[in-house]
């Protein structure tokens, strides 16, 4: 994404005009005004960003945007979204998802747009539940979470996006807390900036099934320490934190994927001709 | 989100100009109007009917604010800030009500509640740059704006008192048939 000075524009420019249906309370409010008010700042013009997401919740935000948007598959968001850059360069693109649709169904995807290093950014609305389909537990859910869908909990170790992320190649980590929407606007300001894969988790509470993540306001902190550049170091940090570290916690700078090897592109007689019994 | 912006007034304390501070004081009612025009359509998406008139009457008040500040600063230059460079630190501005304070099923004391919040915190602010200002037109500016803070907090308080002790939606929302967070 390119700074651009001019003209002047404002959060509420980059809003459609479809209401979010979201509960009153949910942090994916937050998230939606973070973004806005981070692409206000850039001044990046609406028709130059593409807001890609799957389905769940959290991933109706291109709807709430006037930015060129894809709602895509379930977990399919960042297939969608590395087509789309890789055919177009010039784009600046977003992809919103939550945890269901980014770690269970899209879990492969997570794992091979890290490794690829294409420059896009990747935000996950991480509230530890599915919402939309009415509060199963989902990757990230801790496994003592006892709910009608689970009783007991699940008794299953959750996913360590962050951790995952890092030793799968992504080029900057951060965590942010959707109740501090300043500070987020600026974490995915950074993330957008930086070159190659960008992965922000947002933690975003669910007000209606899980309504105990209020208290998240409270937990949450400043990361100690500034951003290392050594993913190693990172992933050690994030697995001994308390999981509410805030800010950037890596940036790396492996080299951005281009799609263009600088090889002759075969001509597809000439593969026809290979593949002849 | 009360306690997330303690900090908030503290922070003031990093406004040095008066254009900085009118560059705050403008945003801090563009972000509120905005904040309650959301919320409003968000109590209407939800049939909350009551409330959404209750939230959209704030919103017009906010812009009026704003369009005062407006008028007041004519032609004065005020500094391009980023969203996160204002000085109310990680959180919002102080007069944006909470979004994760509201519910579908709020009633009016509720929301008038939230109103008087960030009403009182608006009002620290400003009352922390008086403390603080050393340029003594930065501390008549915001002499000005505590003034009308507190006038509005004034306000709020008189439309709770107002209030019968129940205001009679309770049994609405006990009655609620769909409520969003039932144990099954
Ligand atoms: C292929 C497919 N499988 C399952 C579903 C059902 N489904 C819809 S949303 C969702 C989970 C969404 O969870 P998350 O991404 O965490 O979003 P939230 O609603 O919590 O924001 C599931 C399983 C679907 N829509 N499509
Ligand atoms: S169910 Fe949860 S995630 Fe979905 S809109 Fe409601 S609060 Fe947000």
């Amino acid at each position: 994404m390119n700074e651009h000075p001019a003209p002047k524009r404002k959060a509420s420019d980059y809003k459609s005009e479809v209401k979010p249906v979201w509960c009153p309370g949910c942090g994916d409010y937050h998230v939606l005004l973070s973004l806005t008010r981070m692409l206000a700042a850039s001044g990046t013009p609406p028709e130059q960003v593409a807001v890609i997401s799957g389905i769940g919740c959290s991933s109706r935000i291109p709807a709430y945007t006037n930015c060129y948007g894809f709602h895509g598959v379930h977990g399919r968001s960042l297939a969608l979204a590395a087509g789309l850059k890789v055919a177009r360069p010039d784009l600046t693109v977003l992809v919103m998802s939550g945890d269901g649709d980014g770690f269970s169904i899209g879990g492969n995807h997570f794992l091979h747009a890290c490794r690829r290093n294409i420059d896009i950014t990747y935000v996950v609305m991480d509230n530890q539940v599915y919402g939309m389909t009415k509060g199963q537990p989902s990757p990230t859910t801790d496994p003592e979470w006892d709910s009608a869908l689970a009783p007991g909990g699940t008794g299953i170790r959750p996913f360590q996006p962050l951790v995952i992320a890092l030793a799968s190649g992504a080029n900057f980590v951060a965590r942010a807390f959707s109740g501090q929407p300043n500070e987020t606007a600026r974490i995915i300001h950074e993330a957008v900036m930086h070159p190659g894969f960008s992965f922000v988790q947002v933690m975003s509470p669910c007000v209606t099934f899980r309504p105990e993540q209020a208290a998240w306001k409270d937990a949450v902190h400043p990361a100690p320490v500034e951003a290392t550049d050594d993913p190693a170091r990172a992933a050690r940090r994030i697995m001994t934190d308390d999981g509410f570290n805030i800010g950037v916690l890596y940036r790396g700078d492996r080299p951005v994927f281009d799609p263009h090897s600088g090889a002759e592109p075969v001509p597809l007689s000439a593969l026809e001709r290979s593949f002849a019994l | 989100m009360t306690d997330d912006r303690k900090d908030a007034a503290a922070l003031a304390a990093g406004i040095e100009t008066v254009p900085e501070l009118l560059a705050h004081a403008l945003r801090i009612e563009e972000d509120a109007e905005e904040r309650y025009l959301a919320l409003a359509d968000q109590m209407e998406t939800h049939h909350n009917a009551a409330i959404a008139r209750l939230f959209r009457w704030f919103a017009g008040h906010e812009a009026e604010h704003a369009r005062e500040i407006r008028e007041r600063m004519a032609g004065m230059a005020l500094p391009e800030i980023k969203p996160w460079d204002f000085h109310w630190g990680d959180a919002e501005s102080p007069e944006s009500v909470d979004f994760t304070a509201v519910r579908y099923t709020m009633d009016t004391r509720a929301a008038l509640g939230l109103a008087l919040e960030a009403e009182a915190r608006a009002l620290a602010f400003f009352q922390r740059i008086v403390e603080v200002a050393r340029d003594p037109e930065m501390r008549r500016w915001a002499e000005e704006f505590a003034a009308e803070e507190a006038e509005h907090v004034r306000l709020v308080r008189a439309e709770i008192a107002k209030l019968p002790p129940d205001d009679g939606q309770a049994v609405e929302r006990a009655e609620d048939p769909d409520p969003p967070n039932e144990p099954l």
